[in-house]
């Protein structure tokens, strides 16, 4: 039995400090107020001074409360019964079902070693044409949706969540609005995706140091059983939010901030959480999917900036629409060419095209003339969007390409469009 | 082992306070055994009995009062036959090694021999017994992969010494004795073929150090034309995210005229570092004609390893560099990338509360910064031989802003400047070199003169194209046009390069010479069209055929049937031609 310390030294925002000796760094204690108990976990050593980051938060901890030590770091438990249940960030049920306390996992385990990964190979359907066709999910990548509060982020994540081929689905929410959490929720029961799912949840009510605890957890778990072989799609929402929590623990503990008060770990912090997105070679898979909310709409904010740099590509979620421009996944060259002959030559060629289309429209807006090109271009690039670019179009890749050839035949000429004409004699719509 | 010992006081991150009994030296390497394990650190900061340590580990686990040792010794890596084709982590671990013995994942207190010790060398004396060496004299050689690989008298033997015996040539390991040398005191020492080197101190065995003037081929266009990189030089390559810094670090790391390349990948994706692993053994050596692996040796420290063995890395890869270089070989380094590193001295300073410079950085940054690509340098040997250590650096600067801390101290130090631009890879314009933001103060394949009055097209074509999207191009006078029209189609067919193309990928030097001496005709002709479109659509034509001749293989027929073709083409158009234009022609012949 582990002692109990009944004087806390300090108290700092989330952050308590008691006197304790034979605590090992990351260890995890359990702080016992008048309105409950709470885990905690410890973030510094110095001497005898313990500091604890408090999950359930420091309001209303007295310096006479009780504080544990387990002799455990923060473990999470695993095993198949986590299928179609739903926690808090700290590893306890949120839905009504039993708490879970066998066969336990430690998180934020070490890194895979760079010389064990593979060179991505398979893609994920998701049904989504701005996603299949022209920027594919690749099994192992890691994207973040880049995206402005208010566009639709959550429901392109459920989506997804719905129709990706995948095994399993692990939700982490960071920072949720509780009507995004019964969204999420509903939205996978009525799917009947809720029993291929595992949520942790970590909504705006709740206490910050739990939304740090999530990506860990989440992403825990989901190595697990892509170590027992199966593909997992791990979606994350908000990672802006979990960057902010740890900004405020950061300030709290009074370190050094680097750019805009974020610490100066940011981008390891993050990377060492995108990092887990790996192919086992003879296992399963996790691929990651995470949304990063820009603070007014700037890329060059800390989150995103880092983000960028970490990941393989980023979506971008812009009027209701994954852009086309600024969008990418690094990973489709590796795929996208066995899939259909012609899948690369539809990709760019749709897209050269939707450039001129906004060219279009701009001149059009400052009131030029159109000429007959410029007519054809509004039509395509009208169709394009709504046929193409719409979150609501389900169809699979196959039927997106051949999709996008009927769009481009209601428009042009063939050779208007620049595309070979090897694969024009091939997949060209005969006129009716 | 000394006898100095310690125990854990404090533990905040990756920073680890010790309390020691004993003295200790600044960078000393410790190890904090916690349940057995030992965990590998660096002592950072003395303040008297307490000491400051960066473990190359996760922290988690370790306790108040865990026992500490001490090894006497800088943090060093392993030189002798061996480095090439090998994959390090930070802190020279072979990862493939590892992989065998922990599996998937990178276990933390596993630290493995650098060296292959049962590697059987076939070892030719050189030195003979009574003979007078020093420090990195040659005594005897092993044929590494397509080198003669020279071992040395260990750079760490700062005396003079007598040959007293020396092995007849046979088949040696790295552990066994070749040599023994006697200093002067009488006082023998056995040597073998490897020896350890610490990696934050500079190796200098040379006579002097040279100026850097041959270029470094890396038979990239805009590189070797426009901004070149001399061997010994430094380079660095900012860039936004996704503006292709990675790709053409792998180009170069493929295409380079050196004979070894170090590639450093630092605190970057994993995902990067495995296209190089699996495609570098099949891929060969067109100097070698063996496989690219057995020229290159990667360090690969990528984000989610552990932070401060991604400081250790970049200096792990520049003293195997200067390793090599002592051979009297050209040394390549690519560190992708250094923003990258030096975010890691920020993590650490932040934790040692020191003053924060900008954007938090430490207030060392510019000289650590220096001090890393002062280690490059062309040399002269002691027997009159030269080799060189290249430094090439990309760097990440936050959101893009070449302002930024980490950019400005590295434009301070370098020689060449390749500013990838966010614009020109929206506009899929690769390598998305800025051609108006770049420069290099080394001297390329072609004449300074030459290459300048070329750049002034670019210069005022860019000119023109930012008036004509003010005035509109029924503003533009069709001088103006055409000057516009000349610097897109040096821009379209010169400054960009197709790296998924076989035979664009990488252009000789002979070609880039024919090639330019072309361009040069076409940029300095004037020509006769009626309007602008005629010449628009000329161009356009142009374009296509030296974009499909960039494609056809140098010196074939089809080759110089596509450049009679061209040349047919242009002369049906051309009204005369600039003096200086041609006395560039003429100087390329």
């Amino acid at each position: 039995m582990k002692k109990v310390y009944s004087r806390i030294e300090s108290i700092k925002g989330n952050v308590i400090s008691v006197r304790a000796t034979d605590v090992a760094y990351g260890e995890l204690a359990q702080v016992t107020t008048r309105f409950g108990v709470s885990l905690a976990e410890v973030n510094r050593l110095s001497d005898d001074i313990v500091s604890l980051q408090v999950f359930a938060g420091g309001r209303g901890i007295s310096t006479g409360d009780e504080v544990r030590f387990l002799g455990n770091p923060m473990r999470v438990a695993f095993g198949d019964e986590l299928m179609g249940r739903i926690f808090t960030g700290s590893g306890e049920p949120r839905d009504k079902g039993p708490a879970l306390h066998e066969n336990l996992i430690p998180i934020g385990g070490p890194s895979v070693n760079p010389v064990n990964r593979i060179i991505p190979r398979e893609m994920i359907r998701t049904g989504i044409p701005m996603i299949d066709l022209f920027n594919t999910l690749v099994k192992s990548q890691k994207l973040p949706i880049f995206s402005v509060s208010g566009e639709p982020y959550n429901e392109l994540l459920a989506r997804i969540a719905m129709q990706a081929e995948v095994d399993l689905i692990v939700l982490g929410g960071m920072g949720l609005k509780y009507d995004d959490y019964l969204f999420f929720k509903d939205t996978l029961e009525e799917g009947g995706s809720l029993q291929k799912t595992i949520m942790f949840v970590h909504t705006a009510a709740d206490p910050v140091v739990e939304c740090l605890m999530v990506p860990d957890i989440a992403l825990a778990v989901a190595e697990r059983f892509a170590l027992k072989g199966l593909n997992v799609l791990v979606l994350l929402t908000d990672m802006t939010n979990f960057a902010d929590a740890m900004k405020e623990i950061a300030i709290t503990q009074e370190q050094v901030p680097s750019n805009r008060g974020y610490p100066g770990d940011l981008y390891s912090q993050l990377a060492s959480r995108y990092e887990k997105a790996v192919d086992f070679a003879d296992s399963g898979s996790i691929t990651i999917l995470a949304v990063t909310t820009m603070p007014g709409d700037d890329v060059t904010h800390p989150v995103p900036d880092n983000t960028g740099y970490i990941t393989e590509g980023q979506f971008y979620l812009k009027g209701g629409r994954i852009e086309p421009f600024g969008s990418l996944s690094r990973l489709k060259q590796q795929v996208n060419g066995k899939t259909r002959a012609d899948h690369r030559a539809i990709m760019d060629g749709m897209i050269k095209l939707f450039a001129a289309y906004r060219d279009t429209l701009e001149k059009k807006s400052m009131g030029f003339q159109m000429s007959a090109w410029d007519q054809k271009l509004l039509k395509y690039g009208d169709l394009f969007e709504k046929e193409m670019m719409d979150l609501s179009v389900n169809i699979p890749l196959e039927g997106a390409l051949d999709k996008g050839w009927e769009i481009l035949a209601a428009c042009f000429e063939p050779q208007e469009t620049g595309l070979q004409t090897k694969l024009i004699d091939q997949f060209w719509p005969k006129k009716v | 082992m000394t006898n100095t010992t310690g125990a854990v006081t404090g533990v905040n991150g990756n920073m680890v306070s010790v309390r020691v009994k004993g003295a200790v030296s600044m960078n000393e390497v410790a190890f904090i055994i916690v349940a057995g394990k030992h965990l590998k650190a660096e002592i950072i900061r003395v303040q008297g009995d307490t000491v400051q340590t960066q473990v190359f580990e996760m922290t988690k686990g370790i306790r108040v009062g865990d026992p500490v040792e001490f090894s006497g010794e800088m943090l060093a890596v392993e030189l002798g036959p061996g480095l090439l084709g090998k994959i390090y982590d930070g802190l020279q671990n072979p990862l493939p090694e590892v992989a065998k013995q922990t599996g998937y994942f990178l276990e933390p207190g596993v630290y493995l021999e650098a060296l292959t010790r049962s590697t059987k060398w076939a070892w030719t004396p050189v030195a003979s017994a009574g003979a007078r060496v020093e420090r990195a004299d040659v005594l005897g050689t092993v044929p590494e992969a397509a080198f003669v690989h020279q071992v040395m008298v260990p750079f760490t033997m700062f005396d003079t010494y007598t040959v007293k015996s020396i092995k007849p040539a046979g088949e040696y390991t790295i552990t066994e004795e070749v040599a023994v040398l006697e200093d002067g005191a009488g006082k023998s020492f056995p040597v073998t073929m490897m020896f350890e080197w610490p990696v934050k101190r500079a190796i200098d065995c040379y006579a002097e150090r040279l100026k850097p003037v041959e270029p470094m081929v890396t038979k990239n266009r805009i590189i070797d034309t426009f901004f070149p990189v001399a061997k010994g030089g430094t380079y660095c390559i900012p860039g936004p995210f996704g503006a292709g810094k990675t790709v053409l670090q792998q180009v170069t790391s493929r295409n380079a005229d050196v004979d070894i390349v170090i590639i450093a990948a630092c605190g970057e994706r994993a995902g990067e570092v495995v296209e190089t692993l699996k495609e570098f053994p099949e891929l060969i050596d067109p100097r070698t004609g063996k496989s690219l692996m057995e020229r290159t040796i990667i360090v690969c420290n990528t984000s989610s390893m552990p932070v401060a063995a991604r400081e250790a890395s970049v200096y792990t890869a520049v003293t195997m560099a200067e390793y090599y270089r002592q051979m009297g070989l050209d040394v390549l380094l690519l560190a992708d990338s250094t923003s990258r590193w030096a975010q890691a001295m920020r993590e650490m300073s932040g934790r040692l509360e020191e003053i924060p410079g900008e954007e938090a950085f430490p207030a060392y940054l510019e000289s650590v910064i220096a001090g890393f690509y002062e280690r490059a340098g062309i040399v002269r040997l002691r027997d009159g031989r030269t080799g060189s250590v290249t430094i090439g650096g990309t760097v990440s600067p936050a959101g893009g802003n070449f302002e930024e801390p980490v950019t400005q101290a590295t434009l301070k130090v370098v020689g060449a400047f390749h500013g990838l631009s966010r614009e020109r890879s929206d506009a899929r314009k690769y390598p998305a070199i800025h051609p108006l933001e770049s420069w290099s103060k080394y001297r390329g394949l072609m004449a300074v003169d030459s290459v300048a009055w070329a750049h002034r097209y670019l210069e005022r074509g860019a000119e023109v194209g930012q008036m004509m999207k003010v005035v509109g191009e029924e503003g533009t006078s069709i001088d103006d046009f055409l000057w516009y029209l000349k610097s897109e189609l040096l821009d379209a067919v010169y400054l960009q390069q197709n790296s998924f193309d076989v035979v664009d990928a990488s252009v000789s030097p002979e070609r880039q010479q024919a090639m330019f001496s072309r361009i040069v005709r076409v940029l300095g002709s004037s020509f006769d069209f009626k309007d602008k479109d005629a010449a628009r659509s000329w161009f356009n034509q142009l374009r296509q055929r030296y974009l499909d001749i960039n494609g056809i293989e140098w010196d074939t027929d089809a080759f110089r049937k596509a450049d009679a073709d061209i040349k047919a083409f242009i002369d049906e158009r051309v009204t005369g031609l600039d003096k200086k234009a041609a006395r560039i022609i003429e100087s390329l012949e």
